[in-house]
């Protein structure tokens, strides 16, 4: 029994940093651009698609082909973004965002099953086939790569945002937009490089995801989206470091409740996130917004 | 105009009620049948989303419970033939029921918050409906064999569902007509302000939510019905909310007819796409075509914004301001601010 549990708690915790990923990119937008993007769970689906096709027509590695298929999202993310959510103003602005970016998400999702139908499809290369022996465990090898790549990737990104120019400028556009624009920041620019990256993230996010979710076809991406949302929100919209302590939180509880009740386990991650909100409207992280929370 | 107005309503409701004599057909009628069956849900969505500015993506939970509900009692109380229209009313009950708790615990919260809970909620309806033994788990459940002619099947459906949507649209008219409308607005321009002026803001979100809610439920019960079946994907559908949402976007966020318009536009859309490209890959994706264009081009809705056009043809070339009235009276002359809406 403690083996399996610990065995849980570890996938987890690898699991929960792959999520943590793609959840950043999705908190990243919220807290710049004011929208969540409900489009960012099927993101992730043709992220993992662009790395299938990579390697089954050309034979690219996963990991290599991360290099076309990242800067691939952030132009496809900036071009939705100049598109649909930069002409979007008004009172309704916050329903009408969320409503386009389903609406970009039906898109993809339509595209994808015409471009590769409904089957499904796993990504495959020599460390997703094969395991390590760790502390008795055995732990496929795309589990900790996946894992280091997605702390690189959530570390490359708090630098970016805490120790660059650009950064400050994103920051400052999340604490005050009017202000921001006072003091000179293109908040524009900003809104669409930063919805580009956090797009971008889901390429890498979706080749994990792809590598390791056992299987995923073109309507993946609502379970995926699902889940992200609760994690953020319990996090604390907004809030990175929630986003990253929510991830590993709730696909921990969800892998220990998985040791008894495999089908009643995802009930229990949306369980836990209308508990919480019970007793901290905010998340985890969460600032009170009187007004908008 | 207002006589003019009572006319058309005349005209449109005895074209809903002659429809399956003028056009007897199973394949028309079906049409119609679903038509009704989402003005309806429109209408109730809007009543809780579009007047309180409260969006829900949840509303699904409402559709698939009533369903279940009338399936459940069905089944397990033994009852056939014509006796499970008796049942509707249990539905409504069921939906209502589901609707308190689930409000109390999703309106504490705001905006985006919101809208994530009702996604949550949804999500945890659609595998309580897959994982429990009762609910018939992947297979669903049936609805009892009604042995009624094949061309003719469809018109009770037909009439319930017409009165259900008549019955709705009306109670939105009335709805948005009280205090009780008004103090729904109230909240979805200003809560705190309103709270602030004296509205028992959970009071009257909660009125709504369960009003509403109770309708979905209803109308998930005769839909169910319809379609004799149930499954946990077809009952707690996401993109049953999607279609909900677009509707009253289209026609017209918080007005009364826009959800109207906006169903009768887009459902009979849908299902011809559906049957015409039968693999509904495209389908998605024009819907999801016809949504951006919708929200970039006629943000408002086709109900206000052609309100606009109409009004702006109709005073074409008189002063938009008597000259008689520029003076102290001026500042009571009404002002047509975007917040006024059509309230036709």
């Amino acid at each position: 029994m403690a083996r399996e549990i610990y065995q849980a708690i570890t996938d987890g915790i690898l699991v929960g940093g792959v999520y943590a990923l793609m959840a950043v990119g999705l908190t990243l937008i919220f807290g710049v651009l004011d929208i969540i993007n409900i489009a960012q769970g099927v993101m992730v689906i043709l992220g993992a698609y662009l790395s299938y096709e990579l390697a089954a027509r050309l034979h690219i590695d996963l990991f290599v082909g991360l290099l076309v298929t990242v800067p691939a999202m952030f132009v496809i993310g900036v071009v939705i973004q100049w598109a649909f959510i930069r002409p979007l103003r008004g009172r309704e602005r916050v329903s009408m965002t969320l409503l386009v970016s389903y609406a970009v998400a039906l898109i993809i999702e339509g595209i994808l099953y015409e471009s590769f139908g409904a089957n499904t499809r796993v990504l495959s290369a020599w460390y997703v086939t094969s395991s390590v022996h760790v502390f008795g465990f055995y732990l496929p090898y795309i589990y900790l790569f996946g894992f280091a790549l997605a702390v690189v990737l959530v570390v490359a990104l708090y630098l970016l945002l805490y120790r660059t120019r650009f950064g400050r400028s994103v920051r400052a556009t999340m604490q005050d937009e009017t202000a921001a624009r006072l003091v000179g920041i293109d908040t524009n620019r900003v809104a669409a490089l930063t919805f580009g990256i956090g797009v971008a993230v889901t390429a890498a996010g979706g080749m994990v995801y792809g590598a390791t979710s056992g299987g995923f076809n073109p309507n993946s991406g609502y379970d995926l989206i699902s889940r992200l949302l609760a994690i953020i929100i319990l996090g604390g919209l907004g809030s990175i470091g929630g986003a990253l302590a929510a991830s590993v939180f709730m696909l921990t509880l969800e892998a220990l409740v998985d040791i008894w009740q495999p089908q009643w386990a995802i009930v229990v991650f949306y369980a836990a996130l209308v508990l919480v909100l019970l007793i901290r409207p905010a998340g985890f992280f969460g600032a009170a917004r009187g007004r908008t929370a | 105009m207002n006589r003019l107005a009572a006319a058309g309503l005349v005209a449109v409701l005895a074209v809903a009620v002659a429809f399956p004599f003028l056009f007897p057909s199973p394949v028309a009628t079906n049409y119609g049948v679903y038509a009704l069956i989402f003005v309806a849900v429109a209408s109730a969505w809007n009543v809780f989303s579009g007047f309180s500015g409260y969006i829900s993506l949840g509303h699904a939970v409402f559709f698939g419970s009533g369903a279940y509900a009338l399936g459940i009692a069905a089944r397990d109380w033994h009852i056939g033939g014509v006796g499970v229209f008796a049942l509707l009313p249990l539905a409504a009950a069921v939906g209502a029921l589901i609707a308190v708790p689930f409000g109390l615990v999703a309106l504490r919260v705001r905006r985006h918050t919101f809208i994530v809970i009702t996604i949550a909620v949804f999500f945890i309806f659609q595998l309580m409906a897959y994982n429990f033994s009762f609910t018939g788990g992947s297979s669903g459940l049936d609805a009892p064999f009604l042995s009624w002619q094949a061309a003719t099947y469809n018109n009770p459906f037909y009439y319930i569902a017409l009165a259900c949507a008549v019955g709705m649209t009306a109670v939105a008219w009335l709805v948005r007509r009280s205090r009780f409308g008004l103090q729904l607005r109230a909240i979805r321009d200003d809560e705190d302000r309103a709270r602030g002026l004296g509205v028992h803001a959970m009071r009257v979100k909660l009125t709504a939510f369960v009003l509403s809610g109770a309708v979905t439920a209803l109308v998930g019960g005769v839909w169910f019905l319809y379609l004799t079946q149930v499954q946990p994907p077809s009952g707690f559908d996401p993109l049953f909310d999607l279609s909900v949402v677009l509707m009253a976007f289209l026609g017209g966020l918080g007005t009364v007819t826009g959800p109207v318009l906006g169903a009768l536009i887009i459902e009979p859309g849908q299902l011809y796409l559906t049957v015409k490209f039968t693999n509904g890959y495209l389908s998605e994706i024009l819907l999801g075509a016809l949504f951006l264009v919708a929200v970039l081009f006629v943000p408002r809705g086709i109900i206000p914004t052609g309100g606009e056009w109409i009004r702006r043809l109709a005073t074409r070339g008189k002063p938009a301001v008597q000259a008689d009235a520029a003076g102290p009276s001026a500042p009571q002359a009404p002002d047509p601010a975007p917040a006024q809406e059509a309230s036709t």
